[in-house]
């Protein structure tokens, strides 16, 4: 997953919301761990729309 | 390096006003208590709209003060999507309106109840994890505190962590909830506004797709205006953003207006989680998902939770017992208080977030033209079941 930082606001929407319970909010950095199976939920509703799918 | 570690016999995550009533009442109750805060600030950063309703303050033995009530609320006005207005005036507007909050402040006063109790606070102490012993018994938590590494061994751990609600997925425990129990809220504190400072307002329908516009005053040109859309009516990315800024620009009050703060967040819309305790956990307020799914309210829940969790606690110490039945009463002081009130609400979140335009309309016509007496949700309910049944259907026994 891909955070926007300049969008964030750490509100920890995401990681309360995550089925896969794989965000963690650590200071103001996203942690995405190994659970995260690209469901696409947090991008969905992130209220500033910080967070997309990382395009490789 | 190994890990600082701190004894204690409650410790508390979360520094909000869950966290800190549960702190108050199991320091009151003589444990040895830690409350860990992983921000820098109690209080702060905001994330909330910061209306409560006057009656529970007492409740929960919190004097209301001039220091931390930013505005007193004469009345409330609800709009349908096409103006319709319906506006309630203190006497009828009952439980459901009443103080707009300085939060930074009402949190710290609840923080310092819970110090002037005893309990000891740790700011910049972020939890990372749960301790577990070889039988896999609760025994602390892990946190990172001002960049080092702890360990809090404790008898018992509230989990006071709001929305996020981690520790207690750390502990085993399922927190996760459905889309449609999720919804998405972005917040202005705006400036130079023309709104009338004494009522909060409400815009219900296609302004907040499944949840509602607040305006709530905190001053004569300053309020919290944000609102809300409801998870599975997210279409478009960054839907609070597009919703609010939409809104905004369409009411000539508001769009001559800056923006002092944004202010994100998530509230949860379901009734409760069916276990808020576990073998040497606690889980208090939005951590175990007790908020009203109408209003998406939650100070006052935090708070008796809170409250609730440190009596228990105290209970529990005498035996040295907080196995999952020893915490037993706890569950049945919330339930017994609170969960009628919340499922009822919850079915109606339901409803109502389904309903078009122009039945909203409608209802807020009807509600209008009707005599209820005081203004809460139930008399609400009690109306639109007579001209609606629809609406209420499967839970008209609640009203």
């Amino acid at each position: 997953m891909k955070v926007n930082y300049d969008k964030c606001l750490h509100c920890g929407g995401c990681a309360g919301s995550c089925p896969q319970n794989a965000i963690y909010l650590n200071d103001y950095i996203l942690e995405f761990n190994e659970r995260c199976n690209l469901c696409g939920r947090c991008i969905k509703i992130c209220p500033v729309g910080a967070l997309s799918k990382e395009v490789s | 390096m190994a890990a600082k570690r701190y004894d204690c016999d409650i410790v508390v995550v979360g520094g909000g006003p869950g966290g800190s009533m549960a702190a108050k009442y199991c320091a009151e109750g003589g444990l040895k208590t830690i409350m860990i805060e992983k921000d820098a600030e109690i209080g702060a950063p905001l994330r909330c709209a910061e209306g409560v309703s006057k009656k529970w303050l007492t409740e929960v033995g919190i004097e209301p003060d001039p220091a931390w009530i930013c505005a007193d609320m004469v009345g409330a006005i609800i709009k349908s999507p096409s103006g319709h207005k319906f506006q309630l005036d203190e006497s009828q507007a009952g439980a459901e309106v009443g103080y707009v909050l300085e939060r930074h402040l009402f949190d710290k006063h609840l923080a310092a109840m819970a110090a002037e109790a005893g309990a000891d606070i740790m700011l910049r102490t972020g939890c990372t994890g749960v301790i577990k012993d070889g039988n896999n018994k609760l025994i602390g938590v892990r946190a990172k505190s001002m960049g080092e590494p702890i360990e809090i061994y404790a008898k018992c751990v509230v989990a006071a962590d709001g929305f996020e609600s981690q520790v207690a997925r750390w502990a085993g425990m399922d927190t996760g909830i459905k889309l449609s129990d999720i919804v998405t809220c972005l917040q202005y504190r705006m400036t130079g506004i023309d709104i009338d400072a004494e009522y909060c307002e409400f815009v219900v329908g296609s302004p907040a797709p499944g949840g509602y516009v607040w305006i709530f005053p905190k001053g004569d040109n300053i309020a919290n205006v944000g609102l809300g859309v409801q998870g599975t009516k997210c279409k478009l990315g960054a839907d609070p953003k597009y919703y609010l800024d939409k809104f905004i620009a369409e009411d000539p009050r508001l769009n001559k207006g800056q923006v002092l703060e944004i202010v994100g967040g998530m509230v949860s819309t379901c009734p409760g989680m069916d276990d808020a305790t576990a073998d040497n956990l606690v889980l208090v307020g939005d951590a175990a998902r007790i908020i009203d799914p109408i209003t998406g309210g939650g100070i006052c829940h935090a708070c008796r939770t809170g409250m609730y969790a440190g009596k228990v606690l105290t209970e529990c110490a005498k035996k040295n017992d907080f196995s999952k039945k020893a915490l037993k009463p706890y569950e049945k002081m919330w339930r017994d208080r609170m969960e009628d009130k919340l499922y009822r609400n919850f079915m109606a979140k339901e409803r109502l977030a389904q309903l078009d335009d122009k039945t909203i309309d409608e209802l807020v016509l009807l509600i209008q033209d009707s005599d209820i007496g005081e203004v809460n949700v139930y008399n609400l309910l009690k109306v639109i079941k007579e001209k609606f049944p629809q609406v209420v259907e499967g839970f008209e026994d609640l009203i």
